[in-house]
């Protein structure tokens, strides 16, 4: 019998069907797969079992029996427990301490719950301190942290809300392991992902979901990267390199010796060296925390240099974003919510960002909304912005959409340089095409990029060169051919350092 | 009992939930008339007929909306941009400081006299809220905090002042400054206490001020910069030069109204209690109700003028103490903040 049953469960939003009649089940001792790009609900349905949202239709069985899942409170109670995709810890607090909020006895909580830790933890080969204070743990040792709050407070099916996409791959297989224990404990876990490769290596069974709807429900042995694919996206994708012969020219940019503080004050690039040639694509590797930021910070404008030059086209970079982005920088921001846009603005508005306050767009101080809609128009025909209207806020868009709109403003004046940042993280496979195929134009056109990802399937099939950054210092760049998956996944650790 | 989020809140959400809010407070405060022994319909009733249905109290409605009209849309503008400014009391006061320090010791031809201490008193509001902007892009001091405390610095000076160095002559134990002339007076409907110059350049600058939010470079700069701070330093536009320019228009307007309560009404710099009646703090509701659009508060404006004037009659015609109207403000302020949350939720019973 089904540990998990949901059975036809619909979802509406205003003007979205978000789930339509998903039915699925979860045995136990088995991991589930469920794939499916942006939007195909997958958020949605994780939200209806962890009692974030109520179904408008269909019901939730538990071992045969029908239960109600009004809030995260209930969820816990029925064994359903879930470990999210950015850790929900007290970073200040030690990993006891956060392990006793809810669960702990009122007088000294996280003494007395450090051996239950310590048992739970040892049991599924989970290696944790509960002394550790927990901003000094790395995303995968938080992840554990994570999953050992669901199996302390009792969950029998485990929801790993895409695990992997902070973890290098040393520690994502680690996480594999850990999925693999419990497994043989006989846990039910429900495992959500965009890749596909991992989603192969370890589920027992695949659910696919578009559209809201149920479009393949495989088991491993039937599945492959390419069927799954398929499913996902409705056709058939292709996973060669996507780089053709670059056409690679002068030095654009030289960075030397470069140096920059954190906004915390810590010293985090040290002695950072490299140039960067127009036609061609820099990828930077690295686990997240390891100077990329500052890199970028410091290349669009936003960060002052603390040490060494930085020379665009031969000329000292300024130190003003506005004056960077007019000498042809263009930045793709990894955060497109809180940098790259503005939410409660509309399309139109967002795509006018970088150029209000220029002809056409303006004359003197008066700005000009016919201009804007003008232009607004032919940048979400040009890259196919799915929105209702031009005056649609963008917080209301898909995150691939709001990537199109900010890949549309920022390469609107055919910019040298572009500073692409985790340019598809969290887009559907349709979108991260798009993305990839944009930036390569871009290349063909004379423009270099530096692309910073922690995607190293994305880092190998886009660049020329792959760059590693740990603790500050820039290992390489090396020519692709010389790097492999594993060997990256070394370099980002400091195993070859 | 929980709250739901909606995706994309329908348009007219806002208007039911704000008229709810402010439904409430009536109820809450007609609990406070029942308590004090009044028939709460009677009160209400009472402040209606006394303020709307009276030609007299149309004239009081009139005089008390025009401080708030001006406060209010320079706040209005402010809060969009996540400036805090709530010591709009204080930069009124400096801005009749300023006015009456022109209409008192600068010998000027009379025709330049009055515009010259509505200038200055703009200057002086703007100068003393400019203080807390310095602070806040220098040092990064909470605003809400500076601007606060300023106001008891400003009612201190125009104490010490009418008290010491420009106390008038004339008066003895009270303590104001010497009157004003005739020519530094402003005009007034006649037989009554409504400075219409005020008035129309308070219409006047909400309309422009809306204009400027939604037609310009600077008021796109500042849209940006308080919906989205992180945008704006990604754009490379300076929150500190936006916050300025916010200190300058709020600051200049509040010492506007400052300016207009003096050389409209009083005629003399008087005692902060007397020449301001919390103006600085009502128009807070009103830039509130407002909801980021300047224009609208030529709505709402007149709505807390309405209430301030009601609450007048409260005093005189019921005996209700006089703060009456502080706990009226503070109920609705309390009510309209508190139901913030329904605007974006929706309430689902049961569990």
């Amino acid at each position: 019998m089904p540990l998990l049953q949901l059975k036809h469960i619909t979802k509406r939003f205003p003007g979205v069907l978000a789930n339509d009649r998903v039915s699925l089940e979860v045995f136990p001792g088995e991991v589930l797969a469920l794939l499916g790009e942006n939007g195909a609900g997958k958020s949605t349905l994780v939200s209806i079992l962890y009692g974030l949202y109520r179904p408008d239709e269909g019901e939730i069985l538990l071992e045969g029996q029908p239960v109600r899942i009004a809030s995260p409170g209930d969820a816990l109670k029925a064994g359903i427990g879930l470990v999210p995709q950015h850790p929900t810890l007290v970073s200040r607090h030690t990993v006891a301490e956060n392990l006793a909020l809810g669960i702990g006895t009122p007088l000294l909580p996280a003494q007395r719950i450090a051996p239950l830790i310590e048992r739970v933890a040892q049991g599924f080969g989970l290696q944790i301190d509960p002394k550790a204070p927990v901003y000094t743990l790395s995303p995968g040792e938080k992840q554990r942290v994570e999953i050992v709050r669901a199996l302390l407070r009792g969950a029998r099916v485990l929801i790993l809300d895409e695990p992997t996409s902070v973890l290098t791959p040393q520690e994502a297989e680690a996480l594999f392991r850990v999925m693999r224990e419990l497994r043989a404990a006989g846990k039910s876990l429900i495992f959500i992902s965009h890749k596909l490769e991992e989603v192969l290596a370890i589920a027992d069974r695949c659910v696919v979901l578009r559209r809201g709807q149920v479009v393949g429900h495989l088991p491993r042995a039937e599945a492959s990267q390419a069927r799954l694919a398929e499913l996902m996206v409705g056709r058939s994708v292709s996973f060669a390199r996507k780089r053709g012969a670059p056409r690679i020219g002068e030095v654009l940019l030289q960075v030397r010796d470069l140096s920059a503080r954190s906004s915390r004050d810590l010293l985090a690039l040290k002695g950072v060296s490299f140039e960067l040639r127009s036609g061609e694509v820099l990828g930077i590797a690295g686990v997240a925390g390891n100077g990329q930021s500052e890199l970028v910070e410091v290349l669009s404008g936003l960060r002052t240099i603390e040490q060494g030059t930085v020379q665009l086209a031969g000329a000292p970079l300024p130190s003003d974003p506005a004056r960077v982005f007019a000498r042809g920088v263009a930045h793709i921001p990894e955060d497109r919510i809180r940098m790259g846009t503005v939410p409660s603005m509309s399309v139109a508005e967002n795509l006018a960002l970088r150029s209000f306050d220029r002809p056409p767009l303006s004359r003197g101080f008066v700005l000009r909304p016919a201009a804007w809609l003008a232009q607004a128009q032919a940048q979400v025909q040009a890259y196919a912005v799915a929105t209702p209207s031009l005056h649609t806020p963008t917080r209301l868009l898909s995150g691939g959409n709001i990537q199109k709109v900010i890949l549309a403003r920022e390469l609107a004046g055919r910019p040298r340089l572009i500073l692409a940042v985790h340019p598809t993280y969290g887009l559907d496979i349709g979108a991260t095409e798009q993305v990839h195929r944009v930036l390569l134009e871009k290349t063909d056109q004379g423009a270099a990029v530096l692309l910073v990802s922690e995607d190293l399937e994305e880092l190998l099939s886009l660049s020329d060169r792959i760059g590693v950054l740990y603790q500050g210092r820039l290992l390489g760049p090396y020519p692709v051919e010389a790097v492999s998956r594993e060997r990256l996944g070394l370099l980002m650790t400091g195993g070859l350092a | 009992m929980r709250l739901e989020p909606l995706v994309n809140p329908p348009r007219f959400r806002v208007l039911w939930v704000t008229l709810g809010a402010l439904g409430v407070a009536f109820v809450l405060v007609g609990g406070l008339f029942a308590a004090y022994g009044l028939n709460p319909l009677e009160a209400y009733r009472a402040m209606l007929q006394g303020t709307l249905l009276d030609a007299k109290g149309w004239q009081e409605v009139l005089r008390r909306s025009i401080p708030l009209l001006l406060i209010g849309a320079g706040l209005t503008l402010a809060f969009r941009t996540q400036f805090f400014n709530i010591g709009a009391e204080g930069q009124l006061l400096l801005g009749a400081v300023w006015a009456a320090g022109v209409a008192l010791f600068l010998p000027l031809p009379p025709a330049l006299s009055l515009p010259a201490m509505l200038l200055a008193g703009a200057l002086g509001g703007a100068l003393w809220c400019l203080v807390a902007a310095w602070l806040r892009g220098r040092l990064n001091v909470n605003e809400i905090l500076t601007t606060l405390m300023l106001n008891y610095v400003a009612q201190s000076l125009v104490i010490f002042l009418i008290n010491g160095p420009w106390k008038g002559r004339d008066a003895r134990g009270y303590i104001y400054s010497d009157r004003f002339a005739e020519y530094q007076q402003l005009a007034v409907l006649p037989g009554t206490n409504v400075h219409w110059p005020t008035l129309l350049l308070g219409v006047l600058l909400a309309l422009v001020l809306q204009w400027v939010l939604s037609r310009t470079t600077l008021g796109f700069r500042m849209r940006v910069v308080g919906e989205n701070p992180g945008a704006a330093r990604y754009l490379g536009i300076s929150g500190v030069r936006v916050g300025f320019w916010i200190a300058l228009i709020t600051g200049g307007l509040a010492g506007l109204a400052g300016v207009g309560e003096i050389a409209g009404i009083h005629h003399r710099l008087i005692e902060p209690g007397q020449l301001s009646s919390g103006y600085g703090f009502t128009a807070i509701i009103v830039a509130w109700l407002a909801r980021g659009h300047p224009a609208l508060v030529l709505l709402t404006a007149p709505l807390m003028g309405l209430i301030l004037a009601g609450g007048d009659l409260l005093k005189v015609s019921l005996n209700m103490p006089f703060r009456i109207v502080d706990v009226f403000s503070g109920v609705m302020l309390l009510c309209l903040i508190g139901s913030e949350i329904l605007v974006q939720n929706r309430i689902r019973w049961g569990r």
